[in-house]
């Protein structure tokens, strides 16, 4: 695997949207052909080596490119959209979409993120060591197509209204999340360790949200089924099974309807 | 003005026989002429098919509903702007696109006339607005009346010419050109919750049937003389089973013979005739009955349809079939959209995606084709996507290649996830038939041009019409569907009123867009001005005076001035 190092070499004016650093566009290119790519701010067309200094070269193919960002990437946009393999270490905290429709490979971001971070993702690893914003995991405005599948694992806590619209992957937040979790969901799995303040899985369809801590307020439309046991992260334990939003359709499986599921841990 | 000589084209014009001859077009003052003196600017079109502009006969292009689709979709714009070009204002959204991607999308594919198929009366300024800031081409549009309360009331009392002085009020209200029906009966129905779903279903209150308000709006079309016949789209649209309720419908026409000055010889334009051509009772055994329904449409004369090709896209719906709408957010469960037009209509919105991957969509997108490849009338046979029920109209240069080409189509049965399902159930892969540019310039120009009443300036060649002239990097020579599609898509030049609004693909002139409605003269009718100002009084949320589109929303107006006194 090739190594293409970007440092920060100066801080835009207006925020900068640069969906062009992903290993799918750097493939194949060299240092000098990397900072001619396209970055944005406001309407003015402007180039990466603009604002970064590259250094190293890039793998053929997005798989064999790793693409490691330093400096302080907080006002920088789109870091990692639509990458398909390959991988990328931001050493920093970055702004909105970051990981946003990836499909493949790793994204690290050694920092904060944004907000509306890993939308619409379908697949890849996308590792938060630090807090994420609201909307992580959803879908685009107006759209109805939010993560649908990948990985998306945050060490420290995220905003409101994560997984909206979400139907498939997983999310694994280990600290806490605000109000409006999976809402409008049609599938996939969020995993919160820490505590949630409310209103989780309204109007959820299918899908799957396992708190390890407390909820402050539950949603009406969730009503207690069963205890189970479950393995959730490498951690086994008895969990209360909640079906909902019971206020929604549901789609039918051998006859039986098919809920939304809420587990809390006992 | 300047002057041009087009020379060398290959030049396909139905309107006067001419197919794929080496003509010379001469322009001048924009209008073609029969020769260019010897200042004229010379342009090198050989190997290149010469057409007129083309016409769009039927596409929801401006106005509320489209704009309810805009403002409730921004993901359709997220991946499909583009920046200001040199004489381009920002282009955004796919199915739904800005008012100045519209104009530019049509005119980049050789287009320079197109009717926005839907005006509700009672929003016809917005659908002004829009109109008059879509760009190069120019625009009509057809108000809906099919379900309207005085319409009903009249035909009911068989009023036709209190009826006839009512849609003529309205046409110079609004600004109109036509009468749209559009699901007759079925659009009020859906206000009581209700639906009319075949053309013998009671109106609920008004105790009228469809059949009864074709067959009175037919009349009410031919007292008047307009230049375009009534066009309806049909009950029981998109659901399996309803080819029977088309024939039905279309037998309406019969016996009804077109009166005007205009050379239109049809009394009923049936519009995006894929959504109403479907067999079998339930989407299993769904499949198509194209042949059909195209059997009749060929015997019987004084009809034209337009195709609603599906395009295979994700895209957005949008009718004044309100109840339609609801029926199709209870199929995908996407987010829906609807509003009820007061005394007049109403209309519904929902995205939907037609994939490969799904069988029904398979089959829609061969009953499209079929009902082209079928039509023995290319005069009588126009393409659309019903933009964007079907697919966006920028589509248009695959729909071409799809009817061009049978290896086009073999190509994408075989993509079909489902192609053995979507082959039994069609006739796609049996039919030979490759369409000729001078079919296709038939049922895209002199077709169009003919069932509007536009035949004496548009969708034809002869001096004396509008220098609206298409010119494209093919020809009847090429066969790689990749250099079909690219063509169509890419006009070498675009003339608009002798103007060059486009050049290899690129728009160079904004043109000078001209907005078309009818303004004809009844005699004077104290029954239908009372009955006027007693609705407005009584019913609607507006006054009688706030309802007229005054002369500023449409500065560059064509009046078509008729008289229906004698
Ligand atoms: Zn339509």
């Amino acid at each position: 695997m090739n190594t293409v190092t970007l440092t920060v070499k100066q801080q835009p004016e207006i925020i900068l949207e640069a969906d062009c650093i992903t290993p799918d566009s750097f493939a194949g290119k060299t240092a000098a052909e990397i900072e001619k790519l396209p970055v944005y701010q406001g309407k003015q067309n402007c180039t990466l080596g603009d604002y970064f200094k590259v250094a190293g070269k890039a793998g053929s193919t997005p798989a064999e490119t790793q693409i490691i960002v330093n400096g302080d990437c907080s006002r920088v946009k789109y870091i990692g959209m639509k990458m398909s393999a390959g991988e990328v270490v931001v050493n920093s905290s970055t702004d909105m979409y970051t990981g946003g429709w990836m499909k493949g490979g790793k994204l690290v971001v050694n920092g904060n993120v944004h907000s509306f971070c890993g939308l619409g993702m379908e697949g890849g690893e996308f590792i938060i060591n630090g807090n994420a914003g609201n909307f992580l995991g959803a879908s685009y405005r107006g759209d109805w197509r939010g993560m649908q599948g990948g990985l998306i694992r945050v060490k420290g806590n995220v905003g409101s209204d994560i997984g909206t619209f979400m139907n498939g992957g997983e999310m694994i937040i280990e600290g806490n999340a605000d109000i409006h979790i999976a809402t409008h969901a049609e599938g996939g799995r969020i995993v919160i360790k820490g505590n949630v303040n409310r209103r989780i899985g309204g109007q959820m369809v299918k899908g799957e949200v396992i708190v390890f801590g407390t909820v402050n307020v539950m949603m009406p439309g969730f009503h207690y089924n069963q205890d189970v046991e479950l393995t959730v992260d490498g951690v086994t334990a008895m969990f209360q099974e909640y079906n909902g939003d019971l206020g929604e359709r549901h789609p039918k499986r051998k006859g039986e309807p098919v809920y939304g599921k809420l587990y809390l841990k006992k | 003005m300047s002057e041009f000589l087009i020379k060398n084209g290959y030049v396909y014009d139905p309107s006067q026989g001419i197919n794929g001859e080496r003509h010379d077009i001469a322009v001048k003052d924009g209008k073609i002429v029969e020769s260019a003196s010897s200042g004229a600017t010379v342009i090198d079109a050989k190997d290149k098919a010469v057409m007129a502009g083309a016409l769009e006969i039927h596409a929801h292009i401006a106005g509320p509903k489209v704009n309810v689709g805009r403002w409730y979709r921004p993901e359709d714009k997220l991946f499909h702007s583009y920046k200001r070009g040199e004489s381009t204002r920002i282009e955004g959204g796919f199915s739904i696109p800005t008012v100045f991607k519209t104009g530019y999308e049509y005119a980049r594919m050789g287009y320079t006339f197109a009717m926005e198929a839907a005006m509700p009366p009672l929003y016809a300024r917005h659908v002004h607005e829009e109109i008059h800031d879509t760009p190069i081409i120019d625009e009509a549009a057809l108000p809906v009346i099919g379900n309207n309360w005085f319409m009903m009331e009249y035909i009911k009392n068989n009023e036709i010419e209190n009826n006839a002085a009512y849609v003529a009020w309205l046409l110079r209200q609004t600004k109109g050109y036509g009468i749209k029906i559009v699901n007759p009966g079925g659009t009020e129905a859906w206000a009581w919750g209700l639906n009319c779903l075949t053309i013998h279903d009671p109106v609920p209150y008004f105790d009228i049937t469809p059949a009864e308000i074709i067959t009175g709006l037919i009349q009410t079309n031919e007292f008047l003389g307009l230049p375009h016949s009534v066009h309806i789209h049909q009950n029981s649209l998109g659901l399996p089973g309803n080819y029977t309720v088309t024939l039905d419908t279309l037998k309406l026409a019969e016996g009804h013979t077109a009166k005007n000055r205009f050379g239109r010889k049809q009394v009923m334009h049936s519009t995006h005739l894929q959504f109403h051509s479907y067999g079998g009772d339930n989407w299993g055994n769904f499949e198509s009955k194209a042949r059909e329904v195209m059997d009749y449409v060929n015997r019987q004369e004084n009809i034209t349809i337009d195709t609603g090709n599906v395009t295979l896209d994700e895209t957005t719906t949008m009718t004044a079939d309100g109840p339609f709408e609801h029926h199709l957010h209870g199929l995908n469960h996407l987010k829906w959209a609807n509003v009820d037009v007061e005394l007049e209509t109403a209309a519904g919105v929902v995205p939907y995606i037609y994939s490969p991957n799904i069988k029904v969509c398979g089959i829609q997108w061969a009953i499209g084709l079929e009902l082209a490849l079928f039509s023995k009338d290319p005069m009588r046979t126009f393409i659309t996507t019903d933009h964007p029920n079907a697919g966006p109209f920028t589509r248009y240069p695959r729909i071409v290649t799809w009817l061009m080409s049978k290896k086009a189509r073999d190509d994408q049965i075989k993509a079909f996830k489902y192609s053995d399902k979507v082959v039994d159930a069609t006739e796609v892969a049996s039919i030979d038939r490759e369409l000729t540019l001078y079919e296709i310039a038939a049922m895209t120009r002199a077709g169009p041009a003919a069932a509007l009443g536009l035949s004496q300036n548009y969708g034809g060649l002869a001096p004396g019409m509008n220098a609206d002239i298409a010119i494209y990097n093919f020809n009847d020579e090429t066969t790689d569907p990749a250099a079909i599609e690219k063509a169509y898509g890419n006009v070498a030049f675009l003339f608009k009123d002798g103007k060059i609004c486009v050049r290899d693909g690129v728009i160079v002139d904004p043109g000078m867009k001209h907005t078309f409605w009818v303004d004809v003269k009844v005699k004077e009718n104290k029954q239908v001005m009372h009955d006027v100002r007693e609705k407005f009084l009584k019913y609607y949320s507006v006054n009688e005076g706030n309802y007229l589109v005054p002369e500023s929303y449409a500065p560059h107006q064509h009046v078509i001035a008729l008289d229906a006194t004698q």
